[in-house]
């Protein structure tokens, strides 16, 4: 016992000692841009995070490795683990944000709702691709939020579109039952209003099936509600350990798959796979290449994963969650080259980095310029417009791997820009005095 | 020799019933908040302040709240994380109902909300103890968080669910949102814990303490001896209520600056729990050190890797730290099952005796 004692006293003046030193260190080089990764390998939203993390990482590292950097300025980045937690995010937010930190990008919506009001304050920053708060997309309210290319309202209005145009028309929807299981969070909520105004406009009627966030690997009884209820669809927003679960649910009820179809996060190659035979036949929606079959792909293959600097196998890359996380490390890239042409430095600031982002021009030569044509549908961010509402094509699990399935469908911007502008309204009205927009338009 | 009483002479009843009647007590507290008053915040940079000097204070405030109950009073309870989401939706509605009114102020009202609830979901303890009422006040848990989700109104028909901090100031420095500065918001949690952790101090060594600690020990006994179970136990209820409240809508307003329904989960009844039993339960001091060890140690714990040299990915430490963390949480509680509040204890009475042991 008194062994112990020793050694727990020795360990609580050892801690003593690294915390000091902790507070002096970690001063970034001078000569760099620095990229805070929050990601999350560990935790229930894991298996779908992992991909994710590793393809942000190994798109920048293939930079630093092929072209050294942007501009000639390395990157650094930095992992930084939240396990989805809203609290830990924050924490990680704090640490890193000192360092210099160009952009945030929390890759949940939770997180990303705490840094909003940050950002404007810090100067910072958050790229929130394809999720976070849709009204962020309204760049007049939110100067320094993105959610380029898509928000959840643009999502949710493909897949009424596109649920419309297989039964032959959206006037046909009148009478049919489209279920709806979410996560039951922010992030599965939000879709819900321009669902229920969707309903009312073409008729049909919306169920929903709210699976918490805790239940989410034991889902029978939503499951039993949908056999009991029969819709003719079930639309999917769901994440991390739902995702498998809820196909393979449907699976079991025999519920007919090609009537199945996900927002494009509960699009990954697990989520799909988990319903094995059965699962043929589930649709997703996308938004960043299908395959592997891209010339910056193979870089990332040659210059990262065979020189041993990836976490990931060489067989992963290409899934749809990894084929993400690259995109969403394309944006951040090139957000730093255009805001370098734009200032003329080379080692810029968080201030820069929103300019760069907002004067973001993705087009078709410039992807084929990165090696990723036709990887995503070209791209344009503007001062007014930070989601940018972009195409989105529903892809289908064949088996195997995913097909994509159909063309590039548009959202219906019409409906859902009134009701973007609405909600930022709302929310600088509710969190006021909200900040007006001071900063100028970089175009 | 440094923790000797020899010479302390009580000369009335009054001083031989002080809070600290021990000298070098009041001067260790003394030097205690003069660091957290002058030198932390004189010294230390925005992540130490925002990440974890304000949670620790906060957890530490709740820790108090659950140990009035558990510790002193004997009811176990696991619904804390819920009366915890209480004060902070209490306070989120009084200010968006009162956005003009000092938020200082709207959080500690908030309190009373939860007091409220908390004193409903204690009714049940005049029949049941022990693990029965830890079910009753889990049904609590799970009651109350479906709430949060299910009932707009209480977060404002936000879209996201979440409810949002606003702007506020108070003379002048603004409090909450986005836009206070760590500083001031360390300070306002100092504020609030310091004041509370003394008055509560206080309340627990006189007639109200006692008859909580009477209960604990034998309810029966207390019974016939002229204490009232039902007041005794639903006043145990709502002070400790009241607490958590308080810091629930301190971790809201002046730490997170949102959060979502799952912020208030079971999860965080668990870590409150933890605190106390870890700390030591029936101290105040304890809940103090738990609250050190559970929240601010896993924090240090990551940069330790980094600091002698080994560069290890973000989610092998996370493993790692999670791995440490929980042995040396099995180690304390087998070292000293009552606690640090108890290895404190032992450390005093030996330096008292030293160098002399007996």
């Amino acid at each position: 016992m008194r062994n112990f004692k020793q050694l727990a006293l020795g360990t609580a003046v050892a801690l003593g000692v690294g915390l000091t030193g902790a507070m002096t260190t970690a001063v970034q080089a001078q000569d760099a841009n620095y990229v805070p990764l929050l990601t999350y390998r560990t935790g229930p939203y894991a298996g779908s995070g992992i991909h994710i993390a590793n393809g942000m990482h190994d798109y920048l590292k293939m930079l630093n490795e092929r072209d050294g950097g942007i501009g000639g300025v390395k990157l650094v980045t930095e992992e930084c683990e939240t396990g989805y937690n809203a609290q830990k995010g924050v924490e990680c937010y704090e640490a890193t944000k000192g360092k210099g930190a160009l952009v945030y990008n929390p890759y949940s919506t939770g997180i990303t709702l705490q840094l909003i009001p940050k950002a404007s304050v810090d100067k910072i920053p958050v790229l929130s691709m394809g999720y976070g708060l849709s009204a962020a997309a309204d760049g007049q309210t939110f100067p320094w939020i993105f959610n380029v290319p898509d928000t959840y309202w643009d999502g949710a209005s493909v897949v009424i579109k596109y649920i419309g145009e297989q039964e032959g028309g959206l006037e046909n929807l009148k009478g049919k039952k489209i279920g709806y299981i979410f996560l039951d969070a922010g992030y599965g909520r939000e879709p819900i209003p321009l669902l229920e105004q969707l309903a009312e406009k073409y008729g049909f009627e919306l169920l929903q099936y709210p699976v918490p966030g805790a239940e989410m690997q034991n889902q029978s009884s939503q499951w039993l509600n949908v056999r009991r209820d029969r819709p003719d669809y079930m639309v999917m927003w769901g994440w991390g350990a739902m995702n498998p679960t809820a196909i393979k649910e449907a699976v079991k009820i025999r519920f007919p798959m090609d009537k199945f179809i996900g927002v494009w996060w509960s699009a990954g190659d697990d989520d799909a796979a988990a319903g094995g035979e059965g699962a043929k036949g589930y649709k997703a929606m996308n938004f960043s290449g299908v395959g592997s079959d891209f010339p910056a792909l193979d870089d990332i293959k040659k210059h990262v994963v065979d020189a041993g600097l990836s976490s990931t196998d060489a067989e992963t890359i290409g899934g749809t969650l990894y084929n993400r996380g690259v995109l969403n490390s394309v944006i951040i890239a090139e957000g730093i080259r255009t805001a370098q042409e734009l200032t003329g430095k080379k080692v810029i600031t968080g201030e820069d980095m929103r300019m760069g982002l907002e004067a973001l021009n993705l087009d078709e030569a410039r992807l084929e310029e990165l090696g990723l044509k036709g990887f995503a549908h070209p791209m344009k961010v503007t001062c007014e417009d930070h989601a940018g509402s972009h195409p989105v094509f529903i892809q289908e699990w064949d088996g195997k791997q995913w097909q994509q399935a159909s063309g590039w469908i548009e959202p219906m911007t019409d409906l859902v820009r009134p009701l973007l502008e609405k909600a930022a309204a709302e929310y600088a009205e509710k969190n006021a005095p909200w900040p007006a927009r001071t900063e100028p338009c970089p175009n | 020799m440094f923790y000797r009483e020899a010479g302390q002479f009580k000369t009335s009843y009054k001083a031989d019933q002080a809070l600290m009647p021990i000298l070098q007590d009041r001067v260790g507290l003394a030097v205690i908040l003069i660091i957290a008053f002058a030198v932390i915040p004189a010294l230390a940079n925005d992540f130490f302040l925002t990440s974890i000097m304000i949670p620790f204070l906060v957890f530490a405030l709740a820790a108090i709240g659950l140990n009035i109950l558990t510790g002193y009073c004997g009811q176990l309870s696991l619904g804390t994380g819920a009366f915890m989401g209480v004060g902070a939706y209490a306070a989120y509605k009084l200010t968006s109902i009162f956005p003009e009114a000092n938020v200082i102020v709207m959080v500690l009202i908030s309190g009373v909300f939860s007091a409220a609830i908390g004193a409903v979901f204690g009714l049940p303890s005049l029949r049941i103890k022990g693990l029965y009422l830890a079910v009753t006040t889990l049904a609590a848990q799970f009651f109350l968080e479906w709430c949060f989700i299910r009932i707009p109104w209480l977060y404002n028909y936000n879209a996201s669910g979440a409810i949002e901090v606003p702007h506020r100031e108070v003379f002048g420095i603004v409090a909450s949102g986005a836009e206070a500065t760590p500083l001031a918001r360390y300070f306002i949690v100092l504020g609030i814990t310091t004041v509370i952790a003394l008055l509560i101090a206080n309340v627990l060594r006189g007639r109200i303490g006692r008859s909580w600690m009477m209960i604990r020990d034998m309810d029966i006994a207390a019974e016939l001896m002229g204490i009232r179970p039902l007041r005794t136990k639903l006043m145990a209820f709502a002070v400790s209520s009241y607490i958590c409240g308080v810091a629930g809508a301190m971790m809201v307003f002046f730490w997170l600056n949102a959060a979502e329904p799952s912020s208030y989960s079971i999860r965080l009844s668990f870590q409150i729990l933890f605190m106390v039993i870890l700390g030591g339960l029936g101290s105040l001091s304890g809940a103090f050190m738990g609250a050190a060890f559970i929240w601010i140690l896993p924090v240090i714990l990551k940069f330790v890797p980094g600091l002698i040299g080994i560069d290890l990915a973000a989610e092998t430490i996370e493993h790692a730290t999670f791995m440490i963390v929980g042995a040396l949480i099995i180690f304390f509680l087998i070292v000293e099952p009552h606690g640090f509040a108890r290895l404190w204890q032992i450390a005093k009475q030996k330096l008292r005796v030293w160098p002399f042991p007996y």
